[in-house]
């Protein structure tokens, strides 16, 4: 399958989600361009809807999710390359009045 | 440069132009400029906003809004709310008022009517309770407003130029495009604003959480920055306090939809609406601005408090982004609705002025489009009607700080 066919964005290279500017089917591989050096083929585990994001790299519980060079949550679990990244597996980590006590 | 008048010269129709930067409004006594010529009904309480709705009714070129306040409040929350009532009547484009009041309220009419005044625009009170009750009180809001409304109709527009322009921004319905198309889009106009010395308001402080650092990096001086953090502290401290997380107001269950996982992923996006200039002030909810430039109002991200705190503020335009869509206006101020994709743009036309998914679709660029509503900000400030205009979207909500007692 051609990687031309979806198109997709990454705001910095620091990044380890992308954008899906189209909808895209599980199981494409996708050419990820991280900058005019560095890019990568990834297979898109589960489909994504235009809007939603995607892991570009192996994302380890707990650790920073990076978009537009700035974190903008935790990985709730582990995140494998070309999976769904969204409330499912991400959260914020600001105004959480919920998490007072519990830490 | 564009075209928006037709002059007839003999047998030819002459084009006329204006100058980019430039617009027809309407100068007030107090030397403001007001981009619209409304007589304003104007119910400092609840129990007169019916009321006030007959006289629109009755009353060509009047506009009122229904809303729930103005009795039983005390304290800060008085005063923010007394404010955003004088604020609204003192807008530039108000040519005049009638404040309509009950009698017995926390927030007189007499005492809002005095503070307007102040503005050098006519005000007139009339108490529902001192008329003798609804079918006198509308004869006589409507007989005060018939007069004004003749008045205004006089008044001849004159050139004025952008550096008198008090532009809010603002996003609602965001989905994930927001960041990347119609609030960059809206950040190169805050920019192009401010470089015509004129002012933009960045509001919305819980969609600012998690991007505060950039912007406290570009504030004008140390006390700006400290503001920054202070602001969004207290914001943020009122979803800790309730014990909530702030998911479950902010990102709404649409922006989720639409793609944003985390109150910081909406930030992030939203503070692309400030563009490049250094950050000269923080004003709070429905205040003026003392200075030019990129200002920042302290209000929540709910879409119709945060416009209406920026009008009261005295807005003359506001710049809204959507990628949701929202058929959000003001009763006083156009909002120019601006679509982050091109999809919602055709489903939603009627509620949309202009398109910034073609960015997404790679057809324009942030700047390109950033020029394209920068010159609808002319025609519209110089008499062009936006779709909630037309729609009579008359939109109206305080930011309550205290309970009501």
């Amino acid at each position: 399958m051609s990687e031309n066919l979806f198109r997709t964005i990454i705001m910095k290279p620091i990044d380890n989600v992308a954008l899906a500017l189209q909808d895209i089917p599980a199981g494409t591989q996708i050419e990820v361009t991280f900058s005019k050096e560095e890019s990568t083929m990834i297979t898109i585990k589960e489909a994504i809807t235009f809007g939603h994001k995607f892991a570009v790299r192996q994302i380890t519980k707990g650790t920073e999710i990076k978009k537009y060079g700035e974190v903008i949550g935790k990985a709730l679990r582990d995140i494998g390359e070309g999976e769904h990244v969204h409330v499912h597996n991400l959260e914020g980590t600001r105004g959480r009045g919920d998490k007072v006590g519990t830490d | 440069m564009f075209t928006i008048l037709k002059e007839q010269e003999g047998e030819v129709t002459k084009l006329v132009q204006i100058e980019e930067g430039k617009f027809l409004g309407y100068r007030r006594p107090d030397g403001k400029v007001g981009v619209r010529n409304h007589v304003l009904i104007l119910p400092t309480i609840t129990c007169a906003t019916q009321t006030a709705k007959q006289i629109t009714e009755l009353v060509h070129g009047t506009v009122s809004f229904i809303h729930q306040h103005g009795c039983a409040q005390v304290g800060i929350d008085y005063e923010q709310t007394f404010r955003t009532y004088v604020g609204m009547g003192k807008n530039p484009n108000v040519y005049g008022v009638v404040v309509l009041g009950l009698g017995c309220e926390t927030h007189q009419a007499k005492s809002v009517a005095e503070e307007i005044a102040k503005s050098g625009k006519p005000v007139v009170t009339v108490s529902i309770q001192d008329h003798g009750g609804t079918l006198s009180s509308i004869a006589e809001g409507a007989k005060a407003a018939t007069k004004l409304v003749q008045e205004a109709s006089a008044q001849m527009k004159e050139w004025c130029d952008f550096s008198e322009l008090i532009i809010g921004t603002e996003c609602g319905g965001s989905d994930a495009c927001s960041g990347l198309s119609a609030n960059p889009a809206v950040g190169a106009v805050s920019d192009m604003i401010v470089e015509n010395g004129g002012t933009s308001i960045l509001a919305e402080t819980t969609e600012l959480i998690g991007a505060e650092h950039l912007l406290a990096n570009r504030a004008k001086n140390d006390k700006v920055a400290k503001r920054v953090y202070e602001v969004i502290t207290a914001m943020e401290n009122r979803s800790i306090h309730m014990g909530v997380d702030i998911r479950t107001g902010n990102p709404s269950p649409g922006n989720i939809e639409g793609g944003l996982s985390s109150l910081e992923e909406k930030s992030l996006g939203a503070a692309n609406k400030a563009g490049k200039s250094p950050l000269n002030e923080i004003i709070n909810y429905a205040e003026e601005p003392n200075e030019k430039g990129l200002v920042w109002m302290d209000t929540p991200g709910h879409d119709i408090e945060q416009l209406t705190g920026m009008v009261a503020g005295g807005a003359q335009v506001v710049l809204f982004t959507s990628g949701r869509g929202t058929p959000t206006g003001s009763p006083i101020a156009p909002v120019i609705k601006i679509s982050t994709n091109t999809g919602m743009f055709e489903r939603m036309s009627e509620n949309m002025d202009l398109n910034a998914g073609t960015i997404i679709e790679g057809k324009e660029t942030v700047e390109e489009v950033g020029k394209r509503i920068f010159d609808e900000i002319g025609l519209v400030s110089s008499g062009k009607l936006t779709k909630a205009e037309i729609l009579k979207q008359h939109d109206f909500g305080i930011w309550r700080i205290g309970p009501t007692f």
